[in-house]
């Protein structure tokens, strides 16, 4: 298990105050103009030896990402981070922790991330609904420009950069990064063509980097800790601490930051209380978030929780959102809630999406009763890879992936419901 | 599928003007400034939500009167308008009941939260009670998956409900009263419900 001392969110359940005092004493803003000394390719650097990779679900190299942007630009030409923080993936609640327990971890992370790809202001764009979450990351913004941490000449750096926080307003599309831009620039969220690519033509036709809020505020702990820190946790490629979201059927629902890599079974008994019912009780987890294919319980026994053993059995790390189903689970009713789900959150614009996602919605329905056809099944599945890689953006591939989840390990669940609910007929015929 | 996800009320029900307040439009001219000159359509969304702060939904007028401050074509801020689901285009409830049914809510009873909200309130979605206190919706992961089930209301989330604290937390709210925000179990924030079992101080 991970010791304490390796956690870097040392304030996630907001038992201590998210005020600058406090996140001093955690060691925040502990030396940055230090840090920003060391220079952007230092920095770099460091993060792509840590090989960090991004924690919004995608799973990129941070350090590579972040060396995109153009070194020399036009004079007078701005350069932007943008931090992701539309947290909308079904299972995930993380950004919201750090966001309210420990913003300062966020807003420092932005001056490291933003100084090292020579960006000149920072958007972080979070959603909504987080109204509470907005007024206390607003607040250690004020606080961290009136201690000039921020702002004008950052902590002593020469370095000028502005952080600004900016609400959406409801949109889960908005959390595919063109289409956060889109909604930026004020229009509505509608995914862009790429190229060109946001570190070439971003934010109002600039140079932008758009980052997850755990990527960036694991950063600065990064930078003081050392890349080999990070990186001898975990396993090569698959580095460092995340946080967990664990979800639905345990004993004690719960957000964990835990070494990456930890066993599922592990994670979920240590942490979570375990299973309802106990391990035997399982039928299924969805390891990353809504998006991400379920397992069933038989590959449960032995994965490991990162990118490149969860893609080994045709799942993904995702969000790390581990959402939880025991025996009781209605498998079908809850993966026909999530085609609910990305059929209410299409924009519309790619029509494989925008009508193939209703499509699938109400095939599903009627598979929740068995109002099929057998051969529906098949169907059902040829139409998500219709769907699947035929759209602007991802959320078509997040929309098909759980179907060919439950498809490909509860086949046999929607063959019964088919036969059982053509025997029903038959039978009060 | 959102493109006709907002239709705004009949023109009967429509204020002819709006006008900010004074404190309101001093808070959009500071939010118009973090945004580069020439950029102040980024602002679109902020506003709009502090015009339905004031007018408690979001009158036409009001989309109007952004669409002046910011410079843009009114078409362009009612498809931002009837884009985006915080948007109310029609008048609700002083309290806003949104309840979240999502997989990891759905997985935690959250349809017991539905009909506890039905039964107290006798609406059902989309409707306002008589009184015009409560609208009820039905709403999409909202982000506090780990304190499944829970809903919004207003600014607040309440979370880790059943029934009966659904009921408790109308109740109060019918009674004028506030009740307390976050988990109603009992829990802090995301740690599990009988203690934290990590940062304990030790290790």
């Amino acid at each position: 298990m991970l010791q304490d001392q390796d956690r870097i969110f040392t304030n996630l359940y907001g038992f201590q105050s998210p005020s600058l005092d406090a996140a001093r004493k955690r060691g925040d803003w502990d030396g940055t103009g230090n840090l920003l000394a060391r220079g952007a390719a230092d920095i770099i650097g460091e993060i792509k030896a840590s090989e960090l990779r991004g924690r919004g679900g995608a799973g990129f190299p941070t350090g590579l990402k972040w060396s995109f942007m153009p070194a020399e630009r036009p004079a007078g030409q701005p350069a932007f981070l943008v931090v992701n923080a539309d947290e909308s993936e079904p299972g995930t609640c993380k950004d919201r922790d750090i966001i309210r327990h420990d913003p300062h971890k966020l807003i420092e992370g932005c001056l490291v991330a933003g100084f090292a790809m020579r960006a000149t202001a920072a958007y972080i764009y979070i959603r909504g609904e987080f109204t509470n979450e907005a007024r206390v990351l607003q607040a250690a913004i004020d606080e961290a420009l009136e201690a000039g941490l921020i702002g004008r000449n950052a902590c002593g750096s020469g370095y000028d950069f502005d952080v600004h926080l900016h609400r959406g307003a409801g949109a889960y599309i908005c959390g595919e990064e063109t289409a956060l831009l889109e909604s930026l620039e004020g229009k509505k969220g509608m995914p862009r063509l790429k190229p060109p690519f946001p570190a070439m033509a971003g934010l109002y036709g600039c140079p932008t980097t758009i980052s997850n809020v755990e990527t960036v505020a694991v950063a600065p702990t990064i930078m003081r800790r050392g890349a080999s820190w990070f990186a001898g946790l975990g396993e090569p490629k698959n580095t460092g601490t995340k946080i967990f979201c664990i979800s639905g059927h345990v004993n004690e629902p719960c957000n964990v930051e835990e070494e990456m890599g930890i066993p599922l079974k592990e994670l979920i008994e240590r942490h979570a209380g375990g299973v309802r019912g106990g391990w035997d009780n399982l039928l299924a987890v969805i390891p990353g978030g809504s998006s991400v294919p379920l397992i069933p319980r038989s590959i449960c026994d032995n994965v490991a929780m990162n990118f490149d053993r969860l893609q080994e059995v045709q799942s993904g790390l995702g969000t790390a959102a581990v959402i939880v189903m025991d025996r009781s689970t209605d498998i079908v009713r809850a993966i026909w809630r999530l085609s609910k789900f990305y059929h209410h959150e299409s924009c519309g614009q790619c029509t494989p999406c925008r009508e193939g996602t209703g499509w699938m919605m109400r095939v599903l329905g009627r598979m929740i009763e068995g109002r099929a056809e057998p051969g529906e099944i098949d169907m059902l599945q040829e139409v998500t890879t219709q769907i699947e890689g035929h759209t602007i953006c991802a959320l078509g591939d997040a929309a098909a992936w759980p179907i060919q989840g439950l498809i490909r390990h509860f086949r046999p669940e929607l063959e019964r419901r088919i036969e059982a609910c053509r025997r029903n007929a038959r039978q009060a015929a | 599928m959102s493109l006709a996800r907002g239709r705004p009320v009949a023109p009967e029900h429509q204020p002819d003007t709006f006008t900010f307040t004074k404190a309101k439009l001093e808070e959009a001219e500071r939010i118009m400034a973090r945004y580069p000159k020439g950029r102040t359509a980024s602002a679109v969304l902020p506003l709009l939500d502090l015009a339905q702060r004031q007018a408690g939904w979001l009158p036409i007028a009001a989309m109007d009167t952004v669409a002046d401050m910011l410079a843009m074509p009114r078409i362009r801020v009612y498809e931002v308008a009837t884009f985006y689901t915080m948007f109310n285009l029609e008048p609700v409830g002083s309290y806003l009941v949104q309840v979240c049914t999502t997989t990891p809510c759905m997985l935690r009873d959250s349809d017991a939260v539905v009909e506890a909200c039905r039964d107290r309130l006798g609406i059902d979605f989309d409707e306002t009670t008589p009184d015009g206190l409560f609208t009820l919706k039905e709403v999409e992961c909202l982000g506090a998956c780990v304190n499944a089930p829970m809903v919004q209301i207003n600014d607040d989330y309440y979370e880790d409900l059943d029934a009966g604290s659904m009921v408790a937390v109308l109740d109060a709210l019918s009674r004028g009263e506030t009740p307390q925000a976050g988990p109603q179990g009992g829990r802090h924030a995301s740690e599990p419900h009988s203690g934290p079992r990590t940062l304990t101080g030790g290790d």
